[in-house]
């Protein structure tokens, strides 16, 4: 199994962490992973987009044109990623600001409200992993179990308590996605 | 089993370098390598090991400071990016000059001149073919992945030291940037005073003792038949470093018609690009030279009597293919693919070029 995947959103949305998480995820459960952002001026307020690779096998390269997944989080991406899909791959947004839909045909296409559902549940840092819910639940890649061990790798200590927050958003984000 | 973590390939630099026992580190902070230093700093290893962590005013304080460490005996680094290394090649080829071990680590980014912060491998003439002035060489190892990053920084220091030579660890903007699952190696402890003494007390400025004559770190010899005998043995070196410790990796060449010669991020773009040939029917193998100074021409040189046909792949307009053809000697076709400035070609893009360059061309 080798899944390519890239996240691509505003730089302050979480695409980086959100694609850490994956990545120690995967190493949860003995794969190979690699996490190649977007670095520089384009992080600071600009779009930030991150490649996450988990395989079975040695991973070749870590600079990807072409992804089995892609997640769009800002029309910018949208401009830039909707053509990244492979034939018959899957692209997943949230339609919050998107003012041009996807128009792709070869594609499965998913939606999710993260940016709204985050509001409701009065966290807007739950953003991104209500994004990630939407993405496990359409690619159940790794297990839940090994999701949280992820989150626990991943988040500093003193912020292990909102373990139990990301975990309820991973799961709205499974709820709430839908095909577009 | 050692714990797998997911890091940064820079922050695994500065781990290894706590890890192998590095006595200092001085540097100045540049994109895209500054997690060097900004994990050293967070890390604070010297309430750990004792380890020196110095923030220098400039690049040249810096390698100059590596300089006097490492007359010391002490294993000292220091790390940057393409303008702050030509910043250094001043003191890079002093301290070839004057034998100084040391390891000295570039995160290549685009040039010429300050150029771009995204990766590229156009620092290759200047690492392999000199840099400074004056007939030296380093010994350069190529990661290609996060895991390399950890092990090269001994590595490089071990061959640094076997030699008494400047090692470098030739990244870039992706290696350094790019996280992945990476094994630490173990805790080695400093040496002490006394292991340093008595590994390095022949060359090195520490521990002179009433009936030992000095030893003075210098690279400068008034007398030109003397330099020219100096010459002489730095070439001998040279010889036997190349003799005993190339270092390549070949990837499915056991039935390739055709081959990639790429190091670093390339050969990982090669690895995807090779799988895309091949289901295409293209039987394309890799050569990925591990160190480029030494440099893997015979291994290079004996794929030629297999192979149709040679495509070189660097983030540069085509540096290290000039080694290639100097190894082919003519025999097969040797090409150049490339992207640069900062862009990093794609798996598609170099299959394209295999198939434009070498098999229809």
């Amino acid at each position: 199994m080798t899944e390519e995947i890239i996240i691509a959103g505003f730089g302050g949305q979480g695409v980086l962490s959100m694609g850490k998480i994956l990545a120690y995820s995967g190493i949860m459960q003995d794969q190979e992973v690699a996490w190649m952002p977007s670095y520089g001026p384009e992080m600071r307020g600009g779009t930030a987009n991150v490649t996450v690779i988990l395989s079975d096998n040695r991973i070749s390269s870590p600079v990807l044109q072409e992804f089995d997944t892609v997640i769009i989080l800002n029309q910018q991406s949208m401009d830039k990623f909707e053509k990244s899909v492979k034939p018959g791959g899957v692209l997943i947004y949230d339609p919050n600001g998107i003012t041009r839909h996807p128009q792709r045909k070869d594609i499965k296409i998913y939606k999710v409200e993260a940016a709204e559902e985050a509001t409701r549940m009065q966290s807007a840092k739950t953003f991104n992993m209500i994004v990630l819910g939407a993405f496990l639940k359409v690619k159940p890649i790794v297990k839940m179990e090994n999701v949280i061990r992820g989150l626990e790798k991943s988040l500093p200590e003193r912020h292990h308590h909102l373990i139990p927050l990301n975990k309820q958003a991973i799961d709205r984000g499974m709820e709430i996605v839908k095909e577009a | 089993m050692a714990e797998y973590k997911l890091m940064k390939g820079n922050e695994v630099i500065a781990e290894a370098a706590i890890r192998c026992g590095c006595d200092a580190y001085f540097g100045y902070p540049i994109t895209p390598q500054s997690e060097i230093l900004e994990t050293l700093t967070l890390r604070q290893p010297w309430l750990e090991t004792g380890m020196v962590v110095l923030q220098a005013e400039s690049e040249v304080a810096a390698i100059n400071m590596v300089y006097g460490g490492a007359a010391c005996g002490k294993k000292v680094m220091t790390s940057s990016s393409s303008p702050g290394i030509s910043l250094k090649q001043e003191g890079i080829t002093y301290l070839a000059g004057a034998e100084l071990p040391c390891l000295v680590v570039n995160v290549v980014r685009g040039g010429p001149g300050l150029g771009t912060i995204q990766p590229a491998q156009s620092d290759y003439f200047q690492a392999v073919k000199g840099g400074g002035h004056g007939d030296y060489k380093l010994i350069v190892l190529a990661p290609a992945s996060v895991q390399e990053m950890n092990d090269f920084v001994d590595l490089g220091f071990e061959l640094s030291f076997k030699y008494r030579n400047p090692a470098m660890i030739l990244s870039d903007g992706v290696i350094g940037q790019m996280m992945e699952k990476v094994k630490l190696s173990p805790v080695k402890p400093r040496w002490t005073d006394e292991e340093v003494i008595k590994l390095n007390g022949s060359w090195a400025t520490t521990g002179k003792t009433a009936d030992r004559p000095r030893n003075v770190a210098t690279s400068l010899e008034l007398d030109s038949a003397r330099q020219e005998q100096f010459n002489h043995k730095l070439q001998a070196k040279y010889k036997e470093i190349q003799e005993k410790e190339v270092r390549f990796e070949k990837i499915a060449c056991d039935d390739a018609e055709y081959l990639f010669v790429a190091y670093g991020s390339s050969s990982r773009i090669c690895q995807k690009a090779i799988d895309l040939a091949r289901e295409k029917g293209i039987k394309v193998g890799l050569l990925r030279p591990i160190t480029l100074f030494p440099y893997p021409t015979k291994a290079i040189q004996e794929m030629a009597e297999k192979v149709k046909g040679i495509l070189t792949v660097e983030m540069s307009a085509g540096q290290m293919v000039e080694d290639v053809r100097l190894a082919v000697n003519g025999k097969v076709k040797v090409e150049h693919f490339g992207r640069f400035g900062g862009m990093i070609p794609s798996p598609n893009e170099v299959v394209k070029a295999l198939e434009d360059l070498i098999i229809k061309g």
